[in-house]
């Protein structure tokens, strides 16, 4: 008896034929998995992001002879769950069920710190400058309390953006534009009904406009109603030396009213002034001694002065108090892990042309289109899921770290949190995808790892230090796929809010057109070398 | 004596032979140029400084913004002139050539380094060109201009000294470019979202590449992580550590 030797029997699970796209992932997963440096490169890129958002970014911050802990300052929060600016000076009276306030205001007039920076002529004899910030506030109030960040809304005349109605932080509306002055003056009101507040605006006091209608939701029976008087810091940026900086100092506010009138249930015999103090900050000098406000009635006139702001807080904005971060702080690291990701990518591209390896891999997956999304979908995959585990501790955990060394950190909505998280992750992986397909396009490892990282890395370098003009850096946030990262940004920007809005918290670009602009790019370079990959010989 | 200066000799026309028969490095010290003229000439098109205008940046920094973008392909260059070799298995015929480990390190460095001196003075005299005729208050007599433009050669040829340093440590191209890249570029991403200014100085003055473009720094002195000299003493004191680790390597290991 011979023995016969026979073709192996056919496997049922490998239909014969060309493989499909599930073999061809297996195959690439498979020459990924079982490369120990790769996998060990992975892994050190994950625990650099950790390193560095969690051990190296926050350094214990000190305030006084206090340091650390000691120095940790909340913000109020407002009805919406944001931190809040809400300082301000407030002549009111309580409110009882459905009613209006009216008031005419005849001025608004501010002082301002000459010391940051340049200023216009009118210095007055205190060392301040005369002059109203662009949002410096005045006018009329119906709030749930006087506790900072309680529910509001407010008819106000303002620096340089005409009246507005502005309520519960984040919402603004305008009214009438151009400033007040004796020969323009204007009449506001606010009629509240059960718990909605609208406001009206006119020039005569005959003649009303609605503004908007405010729903404030769950505002008690007795609110205070009354006077306001608000300014935030003075913000001046400058160019200068090898970037540009932006300083600040304090401001007031005096509005001048009359034709003051109430409807409705009014109690307390006479208008009680009083500082709201919800920014965190001690109150600006005027003439050597604290500034909290003050009001004065003349006849039939009411003047008011205040400091503060009565609006959402932001990152680095004039009225914000030292120690605050946000949850983006915490990807500093991501970069380092983004660079080591890099390199595994490109040479999960480059490394098969080296050895002649690809010329046995495209004998076996014939089909340029399916090894390269399998290659693509192999690399994306393992990096989305490095990232996600690396930013979900890195963020979470960073968080309690800030805290605990003195930081506040502005709270953002778990939906926000999760954005932050799952878009650092897909904006690695499509990093790693973009280096892939120039890695089969270059064919060489040193430059793909180069064009990528000059790419990426570099430009957001630029973007986001000081050095190049402002333009040029906005410039370079907007168009390269360093555009990507914008998906880490927490706090929106408002119009109501003077502040520097600059990257790494800000971007030119919302945080899914940012990673629109990367998803881009990498499309642009996966078809690229699915062409190449057509028609060169390996 | 003789013998090995000969052997040093015979080895420096080898690694030069190689350099100046591939078309690679050639290509790369011409984008090495373009591209830093490029970059320069865009970053100081953006500024709103013109001629007969003050101007609150320091003008020859700006100028030389290329640099930063430059040196990457210096980078690649370098990486490939010692990295390829060991991705083909040439290194072993190289080595059997040249048997002196420290030989071949020395030549590979003079032969990567001397072109990339000659492409980053070019690079540079072309970007402050550009600079001049879009910017003012830049003129080549200054003296601290000079020493901007010298010290930005030399920067450009210690970035090309680092990575043969780099490169013959980790013995894979694609890694030492992101060794490289990655020691220049992050320092100043993480010491930027450092919150501690204490640490921030340091970790600047650390920084190779933000201690080493130093150098380039005309306007407001006093505020810089270090002085110009000492900080590109930093960037060499990197490169040394980086060769050190290179010849340690090559000496001490099988190719």
């Amino acid at each position: 008896m011979t023995a016969t030797l026979l073709p192996p029997p056919v496997s049922s699970t490998q239909p014969p034929g060309p493989p499909g796209f599930g073999r061809a992932l297996r195959a690439e997963w498979t020459k990924f998995r079982t490369l120990r440096g790769w996998i060990i490169a992975v892994l050190v890129g994950l625990a650099l992001i950790d390193a560095v958002g969690l051990l190296l970014v926050r350094g214990s911050i000190g305030c006084g002879t206090a340091s650390g802990k000691a120095c940790y300052q909340p913000l109020p929060t407002g009805p919406d769950g944001e931190a809040v600016t809400d300082a301000f000076y407030f002549v009111h009276r309580t409110l009882t069920g459905d009613g209006t306030i009216t008031a005419r205001m005849r001025d608004l007039t501010g002082h301002y710190s000459s010391r940051p920076g340049p200023v216009a002529a009118g210095q007055d004899d205190s060392g301040e400058s005369v002059g109203t910030q662009p949002w410096s506030k005045a006018g009329i109030l119906i709030k749930d309390g006087l506790t900072p960040g309680s529910a509001y809304a407010a008819m106000t005349a303002t620096g340089s953006h005409g009246t507005r109605m502005q309520w519960n932080f984040t919402h603004d509306a305008a009214g009438l534009p151009g400033p007040v002055t004796a020969s323009s003056p204007r009449w506001l009101r606010l009629t509240r009904s059960g718990d909605t507040v609208t406001g009206y605006d006119s020039s005569d006091g005959v003649t009303w406009a609605k503004v908007a209608t405010a729903r404030l939701t769950g505002l008690p029976a007795t609110v205070q109603v009354g006077l306001f008087a608000t300014s935030p810091g003075v913000l001046v940026v400058t160019e200068s030396f090898g970037g540009s900086s932006a300083t600040g100092g304090p401001s007031t506010a005096t509005g001048t009213f009359d034709h003051v009138a109430l409807s409705g249930t009014v109690g307390g015999a006479d208008w009680a002034g009083g500082a709201v103090n919800g920014d965190g900050r001690p109150a600006p000098l005027r003439d050597g001694r604290p500034l909290v406000g003050s009001y004065r009635p003349s006849g039939g006139q009411i003047t008011v002065t205040g400091s503060g702001d009565i609006a959402p807080a932001v990152p680095a904005a004039s009225t914000s108090p030292g120690a605050t971060a946000t949850i983006g702080d915490h990807l500093a690291g991501i970069f380092l892990g983004l660079v080591v990701l890099i390199v595994v990518a490109a040479m999960f591209a480059t490394a098969e042309y080296r050895r002649g390896l690809i010329r046995i891999t495209l004998a076996a997956i014939p089909s340029r289109g399916r090894l390269l999304a399998a290659k693509a979908t192999v690399i994306g995959a393992v990096t989305f899921a490095a990232g996600l585990v690396a930013v979900g501790v890195a963020v979470p955990v960073g968080v309690r770290i800030s805290r605990d060394s003195g930081f506040y950190v502005l709270p953002v909505s778990g939906a926000i949190e999760a954005r932050v998280i799952v878009g650092s992750a897909l904006a690695l992986a499509v990093c790693s995808v973009l280096a892939l397909a120039v890695g089969v396009i270059l064919r060489r490892g040193a430059a793909a790892v180069a064009a990528v990282v000059v790419g990426i890395v570099l430009p957001y370098l630029l973007g986001t230090a000081a050095g190049l003009p402002d333009s040029a850096r906005e410039w370079l946030l907007r168009v390269t796929p360093a555009a990507g990262f914008a998906i880490g940004q927490t706090i929106p920007r408002y119009a109501q809010v003077t502040a520097r809005y600059d990257a790494p918290a800000y971007f030119p670009l919302g945080p899914w057109a940012g990673f629109a602009v990367l998803c881009g790019y990498a499309t642009v370079a996966l078809a690229i070398a699915y062409l190449l990959l057509r028609r060169r010989d390996a | 004596m003789n013998a090995a200066v000969r052997a040093l000799g015979r080895a420096l026309h080898a690694e030069w032979t190689k350099q100046r028969t591939v078309a690679g490095p050639a290509w790369l010290l011409a984008v090495v140029v373009v591209l830093t003229i490029a970059v320069s000439a865009a970053a100081a098109a953006t500024s709103h400084c013109r001629p007969g205008t003050g101007c609150p940046v320091d003008t020859t920094r700006l100028s030389l913004t290329g640099v930063q973008v430059g040196q990457a392909v210096v980078a690649v260059l370098a990486a490939t002139a010692v990295g390829a070799e060991y991705g083909t298995g040439l290194i072993r015929v190289t080595l059997t050539a040249v048997p002196g480990r420290l030989t071949l390190l020395a030549t590979k460095a003079i032969t990567v380094t001397v072109p990339v001196l000659v492409a980053a003075a070019g690079a540079v005299l072309g970007s402050l060109q550009v600079g001049r005729l879009l910017l003012p208050r830049l003129s080549l007599a200054d003296g601290q201009v000079l020493r901007a433009a010298g010290g930005s050669v030399l920067y450009l040829a210690l970035i090309a000294l680092l990575t043969v340093g780099v490169a013959a440590a980790v013995r894979d191209t694609a890694a030492a470019l992101g060794v490289v890249l990655g020691l220049l570029y992050l320092f100043p991403i993480v010491s930027a979202a450092v919150s501690n200014p204490h640490w921030q100085r340091r970790l600047d003055q650390l920084s190779p590449m933000k201690s080493g473009l130093a150098i380039q720094a005309t306007t407001n002195l006093p505020d810089l992580p270090l002085a110009p000299w000492p900080g590109l003493g930093v960037l060499a004191a990197w490169t040394a550590a980086a060769l050190l680790a290179g010849a340690l390597v090559l000496r001490f290991r099988d190719a």
